[in-house]
């Protein structure tokens, strides 16, 4: 009985708490209401996460009233597996952050803050679990709106340009997508997506439809941070609370790349002509760029959260990369590349956010000897560190071991492909070691040389996600599985 | 008469444009707010545009007997709901604004950027 009403559930926590957390006065009980509710949250995507399968999509009518005419909430595979890292994420992040979002966010400020934060949860669970096309829009702007001001919330100015600039793109990003959807209504006069899969074939050849999947394309590859669209996302990572960023960086561009495959794949790809050419043509050749340009530029980059930011956009063109091989396996690589790097990069951005709470400043030269100085904290960044450059064994490796067995299933294109991967893994390791050289190699600055680790709630939060990475690199199991049959849902169409 | 029957769409791509350059070429913050709030603004002539059925009324009242033509109400309530979002932003944007002159002591792009590059 009650499991039916799971997929509300999921969106609707978060967004019940929300108005709850900005009425409390205290900043902790605040912390501890949000910290709650996203627990709630991974439970409810949990079960979710079990009841779904290839076969068995659930699908929830809003208010009753059937879908194509209501608003259907449907929980795909694919779905699933998002909401797990979307509200994995958030607990995780939420459970070691209280003390360092203490030490970033004023007192006046925290309920609002943690208010924004459930909002920016829901409006993400929104998105995945939503089988409507305006109705991701709107979650889509909940979600960007409580994301600006978490960016934001923090103390240091700058913060406020990159939200300013983020803003912009965001606003375009989503303005665009609005647009493609509306051209698309006007053309099938549906917003339900499953049923605009079957009506868009009739009229598949007309203008209207090839303006409206460039704008959704556009407005959508522009949100998630697609090189070269990806000049908001450094600054905003940089800048924003260690905290926020963890969250921010595990989930949201991943977001906005499930509702891209789940348009190209369920949407266009069935029934437009030549549709395979935006992959070949288009999303391939810049996802080999966002690989080689991102990790080049966090080799000679600075500042360590501006680095992993520009790892960041490295890795989600690994993620288009895999979905722009257009099979099984390519699709299967980019999905679970999504929840290993969402593990992986979540984790160092948490170490790093532990690092922050001794050094002030998190320029490279200013980190040197912090090995010695906070040895676990260190440890755990360098465990993170080796999945995200994707060492056998760690979660990291699962995607690129995919994605390089699915590019050598395309011929001579396929080792152009895996040249690629291997290269940029190894910059991987030449950025990654940079870090580590001035970490552990090099003697601390100044006289107070003694060890003084990060709050211990933080640490061991920490590891549980640091060890997570052994974890689903030893027994990917359900993330792999998860992750094959949404590859399956997607191409569904196409077999 | 084709061309001139499409008029609102060209009003919306004309305005459309006029939007975007604003965001990209404008160098003053709020100026650049007023560019995306042009450019949201096109986007619900689009829709409403869409929604016009030729001599259609409003689907309030229906009489008794005679047969009525209604525009379609969906995309009004759809934009309904993007104006909303769009006053969202443009709030939220102004506020980011505020707080950057609090900041920096200015709104103009390029001063913000040299006071960062000094940082």
């Amino acid at each position: 009985m009650w499991r039916e009403q799971l997929p509300a559930l999921a969106i609707a926590v978060p967004l019940a708490a929300a108005p709850i957390a900005a009425l409390l006065k205290a900043g902790r009980t605040a912390w501890a209401l949000t910290t709650a509710a996203s627990g709630v949250s991974f439970v409810i995507a949990l079960l979710l996460a079990g009841a779904v399968s290839s076969h068995n999509e659930l699908s929830y009518a809003v208010g009753s009233w059937p879908a194509p005419y209501g608003i259907e909430l449907r929980i795909t595979s694919f779905s699933a597996l998002l909401l797990l890292i979307i509200t994995g994420a958030s607990s995780v992040a939420l459970l070691a952050g209280g003390q360092s979002l203490d030490a970033e966010v004023t007192p006046v400020r925290r309920p609002f803050f943690y208010a924004a934060w459930l909002l920016a949860l829901g409006g993400l669970a929104g998105i995945v679990a939503s089988g409507d096309a305006f109705n991701i829009f709107v979650f889509m702007e909940v979600s960007s709106l409580a994301t600006y001001i978490l960016i934001a919330g923090g103390s240091d100015p700058r913060a406020l340009t990159a939200v300013f600039k983020y803003l912009i793109m965001g606003t375009v990003g989503a303005t665009f997508y609005l647009i493609g959807i509306g051209l698309i209504y006007m053309m099938t006069g549906t917003l339900n997506l499953i049923d605009m899969e079957a009506r868009i074939a009739d009229v598949a050849d007309l203008k209207p439809i090839l303006a409206a999947v460039g704008f959704v394309t556009i407005g959508l590859v522009l949100k998630a941070g697609v090189f070269p669209l990806h000049v908001w996302l450094p600054n905003t990572y940089a800048w924003s609370p260690h905290i926020v960023t963890a969250f921010i960086a595990a989930c949201s561009t991943k977001v906005s790349l499930y509702v891209l495959l789940r348009f190209d794949f369920m949407v266009f790809q069935g029934s437009l002509a030549d549709h395979h050419l935006q992959f070949s043509g288009f999303l391939m050749p810049l996802a080999v760029l966002a690989i080689l340009v991102g990790s080049g530029v966090a080799i000679v980059e600075g500042n360590l959260k501006r680095l992993l930011a520009y790892s960041s956009v490295a890795q989600i063109g690994y993620v288009v990369l895999g979905a722009s091989l257009m099979t099984a396996t390519g699709l299967t690589a980019g999905i679970v590349h999504m929840f290993n790097h969402a593990l992986a990069k979540g984790t160092m951005f948490l170490a790093v956010a532990c690092l922050a709470t001794r050094v002030p400043s998190l320029r490279l030269e200013n980190l040197a000897g912090i090995g010695r100085l906070m040895p676990w904290s260190t440890a755990a960044f360098m465990l993170a560190a080796l999945s995200l450059i994707g060492i056998p064994g760690t979660a990291g490796f699962i995607g690129k071991w995919y994605l390089i067995s699915a590019a050598l299933e395309e011929g001579a294109l396929g080792l152009a492909v895996v040249a690629v991967i291997v290269i940029s893994s190894l910059m991987a390791v030449a950025y990654v070691w940079r870090v580590a050289e001035i970490a552990c190699f090099r003697a601390p600055p100044g006289p107070d040389t003694a060890t003084r680790e990060a709050p211990p709630q933080m640490l061991v939060v920490l590891w549980v996600a640091a060890l997570a990475n052994i974890w689903f690199g030893l027994l990917p199991g359900r993330p792999l599985s998860l992750s094959g049959e949404a590859a399956m849902t997607l191409l569904g169409q196409l077999q | 008469m084709k061309l001139f029957g499409l008029y609102n769409y060209w009003v919306f791509a004309l305005l459309l444009m006029i939007g975007l350059y604003a965001v990209i070429a404008k160098r003053n913050l709020v100026k650049k707010l007023l560019g995306l709030s042009i450019f949201q603004s096109a986007v619900f002539l689009l829709y409403i545009s869409m929604a016009k059925v030729e001599g259609g009324t409003a689907p309030i009242i229906q009489h008794a007997g005679e047969p009525q033509v209604f525009s379609n109400p969906l995309p009004h309530v759809l934009i309904l709901t993007a104006i909303v979002v769009g006053i969202s932003t443009i709030a939220l944007g102004l506020a980011v604004v505020v707080r950057i002159r609090e900041e920096y002591g200015t709104i103009e792009e390029n001063e913000i950027q040299a006071r960062d590059r000094d940082r």
